[in-house]
């Protein structure tokens, strides 16, 4: 069913459980995002988002490009704690 | 969006939001709660989720003691999964200063009846963390019942049991001024609209020094930029927050399993900045690979910013504001507002509600700053 379609494949998160935190109120990504997890995970919402702002534009009733996307957070892509901490000659 | 309320909150973070709630649970439902963005999207939604008792001062003690026995029945209260979990906090001293000021913590902490002790660097790895990294650390104090929480969740928990009692929750309409006529409290007026009230609550985080300015009174509370990662997530290795305010460094492992950490760069300037930095990316990951090195091989996958409300003594600004009446005060938490927020809104909410508050919080009014001030040394 379309319910269980996984939109956010990092995180888990279906199709279903994204309509019911819209119909609950959750109407912009940034909340989605906060109770859901959706586009929290390693892709940090390159996958998922779009879908997103597209549900978000068909169940309020407003255009995609009036959903605004959540805040880009660096790093670009997942980095590993110890490359990071050995990153220059310092020590 | 209403016309008129007996009591508008300026501020949906978890401080505004739980404010809301206790003041209706004590009947007042005529109520709204203005947030310029949408619940938790300031300081609230971008601190660490960590709940401490371990304070130095009496009256960040109290508060946080109450609150954690508030904490403790949240979910049954609020009828909502917040993540609430009793995991400890270990505090790691490095410097003599620090083994000093922790004997004269854990005396305040007991007298106050806090269940907390003194931990050998030996007693660390076997009782509490045995992948921490010990080198350098003198001793630790550890209280098994500070904890945690997940501070969306307990923000939209405290939002949607007010608004089931009628409070109406308005999201993006920025304050543009609070109303002021003959030194009282008669609205405030957002971008849509006014609203007639003769009560309201600044529970704005660090934009609260803007919102109070446009009612004439200037409050001693500076924005200060904190800085702040998480992993990607792990199976469940740790269940304390681990913290040291002279290596500078908080993070704990949240029930999702990602880390989450971050520190406190002495010299951040004040200011509205909420940019992050590669400096801090590489520094904390430094901190992180040499406490805890397992975590070499984890992955970052985001870094943040948000903004401490600090004032000169790091404790809160709460109660009425003597130069306008009907004008309450609820910030200036100094990066500990999550984890007193329970028992502050509530004190605060009785204090607006006309009510004796059960725990004295004129100690915390705004006019404590017109003479000399001691700080609370355990702000990490």
């Amino acid at each position: 069913m379309k319910e269980d379609v996984v939109i956010c494949r990092c995180e888990d998160i279906t199709y279903g459980e994204i309509l019911e935190a819209i119909a609950g109120g959750l109407t912009t990504t940034e909340e989605l995002k906060r109770i859901l997890r959706c586009g929290m995970g390693p892709c940090q919402g390159r996958t998922c988002m779009r879908l997103i702002a597209r549900m978000i534009a068909e169940q309020t009733g407003r255009s995609v490009g009036d959903v605004r996307l959540p805040a880009v957070r660096p790093p670009t892509r997942p980095v590993e704690i110890g490359i990071l901490a050995g990153g220059d000659d310092e020590e | 969006m209403k016309s008129r309320a007996d009591c508008v909150i300026i501020g949906g973070g978890v401080v505004g939001s739980a404010i809301a709630y206790y003041l209706a649970r004590m009947g007042m439902r005529d109520l709204v709660i203005l947030e310029a963005e949408y619940l938790a999207s300031g300081a609230t939604g971008r601190c660490g989720g960590g709940i401490r008792q371990q304070w130095s001062t009496e009256p960040n003690v109290e508060l946080a003691i109450e609150s954690v026995r508030l904490w403790r029945t949240l979910e049954d209260e609020l009828d909502a999964d917040i993540e609430f979990l009793q995991g400890g906090y270990l505090v790691l001293a490095y410097t003599d200063e620090d083994v000093s000021q922790f004997e004269k913590n854990v005396e305040l902490q007991r007298r106050l009846g806090l269940n907390v002790e003194s931990l050998t660097p030996r007693e660390i790895n076997e009782r509490v963390v045995p992948e921490l990294n010990t080198a350098g650390v003198r001793m630790a104090t550890w209280c098994p019942d500070d904890a945690s929480a997940n501070p969306f969740l307990t923000t939209q928990a405290y939002a949607n049991a007010a608004s089931r009692m009628g409070v109406e929750v308005e999201l993006f309409t920025p304050v543009r001024r609070v109303l002021v006529e003959s030194g009282r409290v008669v609205g405030v007026e957002t971008d849509r609209g006014t609203i007639s009230t003769p009560l309201v609550v600044n529970a704005a985080g660090s934009h609260s020094v803007l919102i109070a300015r446009t009612a004439g009174v200037e409050l001693p509370i500076s924005p200060c930029r904190r800085e702040i990662l998480v992993t990607e997530p792990l199976e469940r290795f740790f269940h304390p927050m681990i913290i040291s305010f002279s290596f500078g460094i908080y993070f704990r492992q949240v029930k999702h399993g990602s880390v989450i950490g971050g520190f406190g760069d002495p010299d951040e300037p004040v200011g509205f900045n909420e940019a992050s930095s590669l400096d801090f990316l590489v520094t904390m990951s430094r901190k992180l690979a040499h406490l805890m090195p397992v975590l070499a091989s984890v992955k970052v996958v985001r870094q943040w910013a948000g903004l401490y409300d600090l004032t000169p003594d790091a404790q809160p600004i709460l109660g009425p504001v003597d130069e306008v009446e009907g004008f309450f005060q609820a910030s200036g938490f100094s990066g500990h507002g999550f984890m007193i927020a329970p028992k502050v809104a509530e004190l605060v909410a009785q204090a607006v509600a006309g009510r004796e508050p059960d725990l004295d919080i004129d100690r915390l009014n705004a006019r404590r700053f017109r003479g000399e001030t001691t700080a609370d040394r355990s702000v990490v």
